[in-house]
């Protein structure tokens, strides 16, 4: 919302300094957002007068005056026909700069004249076109600034423009006057009367107006209008002018530029009808569907059925509460007017605004709320601004419907003002803010205006009486803790694990990354993703156009965007969201690293190799067993299609899926755009069980004093066997005795097939005896191994290794 | 016993000329071996008279002892030869880089929304959590934003796919983290004192927007908190926050649905040679937006407004990491260049607590 200082001075009597106002503006809620001052660039200015002036010697076009300065006499060469001894003129120094020009001024020397400074032309100081001559000032001292000259003189060009953010629930501000009654209950002074003309119309509209009948009750209960005719529809007078030209509108005819100063002064939008093209009456009714219409901004637009019109025998006229038609415009021709002033819905026309995406100043108003006391005042007083202007005579009114009763009233409990806001405002401070404010009150309930649409229930009342009183003022109080003493913790374990596990992850080397929760479609169907279901109907663009079904998406086009910087090797992670679904709550927590490129940089100790799977599985394993994951987990092969078959494993519980692990699928890599190796895992953080252990007591350490044994055992098994089946039937075979076993060697491969046959490969396992109540005997050992050698052998079908 | 002295002579002599273990080993052995000139001699002490042998067994004890000292001397000097020697030709050139290891590091949104955590905990806040696809309801309506309401349009909503025949209305990426505070109301009730910190969406991208970031809500319902305590609230949190002696936070009057009334909140900083510094200076800038939650948010919760109020806040939390560490560009918090993660990110080790100081 755009205007003017004098603008709000036609509303306000005020002696506050325009400093005041805006800091009052901002403080209301009316956020000034830009404060436009014409008269900024002509600061330097001071005023002059011209003691002589001659011919300059070698042009004849120039003349050398003497010029009276606040600093002297000067010498200046001037081009001006009007140059000539004892006018008063606006001076421009050495050092200025010039609008109008462009140039910052210095000591000139003009066909071997000196020339100290200029005088300026209107055109120069941006002030007009006019460009004949310099300025001929009727009065001024000399030394005075130009610009308190302008102030008194001129205070139309003087005339600060102000900008305000205005909240959506106050449409009341969008009208200078609106502005002007807050800055009034503030007290920066009083709000004027607005005096409403009694028109008396001197003959029956010719244009009359009709409501349909099923639009009555909601889309438009009121509408009015008038014909004024044999009008002069020239330009508007320059105040006129320099107001609308100075909140960005351009002036086009005095018709059309007082419906605009009455959408802007009073948020009362109007609009004009060339009664002379208006064939008989002008209905407002619900739109059939398929009708086009040409609109005033040069549009032509299809309407869909149901939304509001006014047409007249020949068509479509205009877009109820929107904008206006082409056809039926006012024109420089224009001398029978019609001038309609009527109450829109606020739903039914930000629903029509929105569909046909049309924004207008009229549109902006009526969806959020014109007030519909004022249609029949709003009709006079345009009339009368019309008859001023443009002359002419005036009908009587013709309307259809009434305006709707917004009367509702609601109890003001001073007590509770106080203890919501915190500040000591007393009971009379706070009915004199509501009744400055339009409210009346009865008693302890208040009635709000009826340009008040806003308010509708208590809390709004003691909004109203806060924020006149000021938030500024406001004095903090400490909050009282709820418990006393040392604070309780307050994460959920599943938090404390979220945050445990990004910890982890970035001890073991890898940056974390946020990336957007949306991904592009082939990504997401590569992880599983992609339906209808996780679609976002207005993405923002096609590459963020479904729900991530999972991180690593996002983490390898991550990989990409670095490889594609000239990062080959990298560790990324994130801890986040990834949706299942599409409805509220189809989501879980994941944490996912992705490790590309080499395990180390080039160094001297031949640290660098690919990213294998067991990189990714021991980062995992390290995670799991921070968060709390049971030791003994399984491994199955189940992993998704993103994931390389043979390489990957899922760890689990039974049924419960904990993680996966692996490398990624080559074909997925490459679609992705990454250059591998790549390997990654995924932590479902929630189908980690919680540890069932309620006590920080830890269980006691037990030790034993007896030594513990070691033996090694290798196997010959098929290739495919897997060694977590060797461990397993090892760790079986004395439950008691058996501390641990590890594998500590694998020999694979042609050479290893050349020794052991065909399809074969070697195991190695270490075994840890720990003995509990006896130190063992060779035989008590010779015991234990062949339980292990016949439980391995049984659960792989192998051998030991000879 | 003239033969003792040259015996002596002779030993300690070719102890000081041995250059090798060995030939000390030779000597030791020649010396003191079981078949070596002095273990002879010994030997030969049980075939003279008591008195005789008394006073010879002295003396080779003597001898003896001082040879095996000297050969012992030697063989520590030797050692130590051998060891210096040794060490001598281990030298390494220590200039050389240690062996690789990688270092991660936290995001800074990760880090922040730690750091605040801490703060509001000990202020009694707990951590409150919702989906980020919401219904059009928990998103809107029950924060007093009706559908026509003009305040719907004005937050660009990404809205989700409605699959055809389902005639509910779309559900909604969350355009801000205030449905939370319905939800936490509605499972706790009241009093009630959460944050909720979280992504959020909104359909715009430029210099200064991108389509997700990150709000904290905040919510505190009791018998009788005031605005007065919001604003005592939330100057601890930005001086805690920001860590600066003080802070100066300025209100003013706003409009947000969900509360009655609404203010804005600058905070007093100065900006000098690009340098931005909170709590002095002549400048005020807007970090947040907070009110008193309005009743009818109260009821769609089930709380009852006629007992309970209070306050709720939302900040970005993207915003406060850019004012706090200087970061320039919010854009580049979900770009994933690693350049970025390495120097705006945090040590694993790094983990905000209100003892140490949070960025200590």
């Amino acid at each position: 919302m755009k205007f003017t200082l004098s603008w709000l001075k036609d509303h306000i009597e005020t002696t506050s300094s325009l400093d005041d106002i805006l800091y009052a503006l901002t403080d209301l809620g009316l956020e000034v957002e830009e404060v436009v001052n014409p008269l900024a660039k002509l600061a330097p200015f001071t005023i002059a007068k011209v003691l002589h002036a001659e011919k300059h010697p070698d042009a004849d076009k120039l003349r050398v005056c003497r010029v009276l300065t606040d600093e002297g006499e000067k010498q200046i060469v001037c081009g001006a026909p009007n140059a000539r001894e004892g006018i008063t003129v606006v001076l421009c120094k050495p050092g200025d700069y010039v609008p109008g020009i462009d140039v910052t001024l210095g000591v000139g020397k003009i066909r071997g004249v000196e020339s100290h400074g200029m005088m300026a032309s209107e055109r120069e100081l941006e002030l007009s076109d006019e460009h004949n001559g310099i300025i001929e000032l009727p009065s001024g001292e000399v030394g005075q600034k130009f610009t308190d000259w302008l102030a008194v003189n001129r205070p139309g060009l003087a005339d600060p423009m102000i900008h305000v953010k205005v909240t959506p629930n106050r449409p009341d501000a969008l009208g200078v006057r609106g502005i002007a009654r807050d800055l009034a209950a503030r007290g920066l002074g009083t709000l004027k009367p607005l005096a409403i003309p009694a028109i008396k119309g001197g003959f029956a509209s010719p244009v009359q107006v009709e409501i349909s009948a099923d639009l009555k009750a909601k889309g438009c209960p009121h509408f009015a209008g008038r014909t004024i005719r044999g009008v002069r529809n020239g330009a508007s007078p320059d105040w006129l002018a320099n107001r609308l030209k100075a909140i960005g509108l351009r002036p086009i005819s005095a018709l059309v530029d007082i419906t605009n100063y009455f959408t802007f002064g009073l948020n009362r939008p109007l609009h004009v009808f060339d009664a002379a093209k208006v064939q008989g009456t002008l209905r407002i009714h619900a739109a059939a569907g398929g009708e086009s219409f040409a609109a005033l901004d040069g549009k032509t637009y299809t309407l869909r059925a149901g939304q509001m019109a006014i047409s007249d025998d020949q068509g479509v006229e205009s877009l109820a509460g929107i904008m206006g038609g082409e056809a039926s415009g006012c024109t420089p021709e224009t001398t029978d007017v019609f001038l309609e002033s009527a109450w829109w819905d606020p739903i039914t026309v930000a629903a029509t605004g929105r569909a046909l995406k049309i924004n207008s100043d009229a549109r902006y108003r009526f969806e959020r709320g014109v007030d519909p006391a004022f249609t029949l005042p709003g009709l006079d007083l345009a009339t009368q601004m019309i008859l001023d202007l443009c002359g002419g005579e005036a009908s009587d009114i013709a309307q259809d419907g009434a305006p709707i009763d917004t009367t509702r009233a609601y109890q003001l409990k001073p007590a509770r003002v106080i203890s919501l806001v915190g500040m000591d405002i007393p009971e009379a401070e706070q009915r004199k803010t509501l009744e400055a404010l339009g409210f009346v009150l009865n008693g302890d309930m208040a009635t709000p205006p009826s340009w008040r649409p806003d308010v509708l229930g208590e809390a709004d009342l003691i909004e109203e009486v806060a924020r006149i009183a000021s938030l500024t003022k406001l004095q903090g109080k400490p909050l009282p803790r709820t418990v006393s003493g040392v604070p309780r913790p307050i994460l959920t374990p599943l938090q404390v694990r979220e945050r445990t596990a990004r910890r982890s992850i970035a001890a073991l080397g890898y940056n974390e990354c946020v990336t957007y929760s949306f991904i592009d479609q082939a990504a997401a169907e590569l992880f599983g993703g992609g339906s209808d279901a996780v679609r976002v109907d207005n993405p923002i663009s096609s590459e963020m156009s479904h729900l991530r079904p999972d991180l690593l998406p996002g983490l390898l086009r991550a990989a990409a965007r670095n490889q594609a910087r000239g990062f080959a090797d990298m560790a990324l992670f994130e801890v986040g969201p990834a949706f299942q679904g599409g409805e509220p709550g189809e989501q879980h927590l994941q944490a996912a690293g992705l490790l590309v490129g080499a395990s180390a940089p080039r160094d001297p100790y031949g640290s660098r190799r690919p990213v294998d799977v067991f990189d990714a599985k021991a980062d995992v394993e390290a995670v799991l067993a921070g968060i709390g994951a049971p030791a003994r987990v399984q491994i199955n092969r189940k992993a998704a299609g993103w994931w390389h078959p043979g390489r990957s494993g899922v760890i689990g519980l039974g049924p419960n899926m904990m993680a996966t692990f692996g490398e990624v699928q080559p074909k997925v890599l490459a679609e992705m755009g990454v250059k591998g190796p790549a390997v990654a895992f995924t932590i479902l953080l929630a189908n980690v069980p919680m540890p069932k252990v309620k006590t920080p007591t830890k269980p006691a350490l037990v030790l034993s004093g007896l030594q513990a044994v070691d033996r090694d055992f290798a196997f010959v098994v098929d290739k495919g066997v897997e060694a977590l089946t060797a461990v397993n039937a090892a760790i079986g075979a004395d439950k008691v005795l058996i501390e641990s076993v590890r594998v500590f060697d694998q020999f694979a491969g042609e050479k290893a097939e050349a020794q052991m046959g065909a399809g074969k490969k070697s195991i190695a396992l270490t075994v840890r005896l720990q003995p509990t109540d006896k130190t063992l005997t060779e035989a008590d050992i010779e015991a234990v191994s062949a339980k292990i050698i016949d439980k391995v052998s049984k659960a792989t079908g192998g051998t030991l290794r000879g | 016993m003239d033969g003792l002295d040259t015996l002596k002579a002779k030993y300690l002599t070719a102890v000081a000329n041995v250059a090798d273990e060995a030939g000390l080993e030779d000597l030791r052995v020649a010396a003191l071996g079981k078949k070596g000139e002095i273990s002879a001699l010994m030997s030969g002490l049980g075939k003279m008279e008591p008195d005789q042998r008394k006073a010879a067994g002295a003396m080779l004890n003597v001898l003896k002892d001082e040879i095996d000292a000297a050969l012992r001397a030697k063989k520590a000097a030797l050692g130590d030869a051998a060891l210096n020697e040794r060490l001598r030709s281990e030298w390494l050139d220590v200039t050389m880089p240690g062996r690789p290891r990688r270092v991660g590091t936290i995001h800074p949104v990760s880090q922040v929304m730690e750091e605040l955590t801490a703060i509001f905990a000990d202020m009694g806040f707990a951590v409150a959590e919702g989906p980020q696809v919401e219904s059009d309801w928990y998103n809107f309506d029950a924060l007093n934003i009706p559908p026509e309401h003009p305040a719907r349009q004005e937050h660009d909503t990404f809205f989700m796919n409605r699959a055809e025949g389902d005639t509910r209305p779309p559900h909604v990426l969350r355009t801000h983290t205030s449905p939370v505070q319905i939800r936490a109301m509605a499972a706790q009730g009241a009093p009630i004192r959460v944050i909720a910190p979280g992504r959020v969406y909104r359909m715009d991208m430029d210099q200064t927007h991108t389509p997700m970031f990150h709000q904290v809500e905040g919510l505190a319902i009791d018998r009788d908190i005031s605005m007065a305590n919001l604003k005592w609230t939330l100057e601890e949190f930005c001086r805690a926050f920001f860590e600066v002696p003080s802070v100066e936070l300025r209100f003013r009057a706003s409009h947000f649905p969900f509360t009655e009334p609404s203010a804005e909140v600058d905070i007093r900083c100065s900006w000098e040679g690009g340098q931005l510094k909170i709590g002095q200076g002549d400048k005020w800038m807007e970090i947040l937006g907070s009110g008193m939650v309005h009743p009818k948010v109260l009821s769609a919760a089930g709380v009852n407004p006629d007992e309970w109020q209070g306050f709720a806040f939302g900040m970005g939390i993207d915003r406060i990491a850019m004012l706090k560490y200087g970061i320039p560009d919010l854009r580049a918090f979900f770009e994933s260049d690693l350049r970025w993660l390495r120097h705006y990110g945090f040590a694993s080790l790094d983990m905000p607590d209100l003892a140490g100081g949070l960025s200590a």
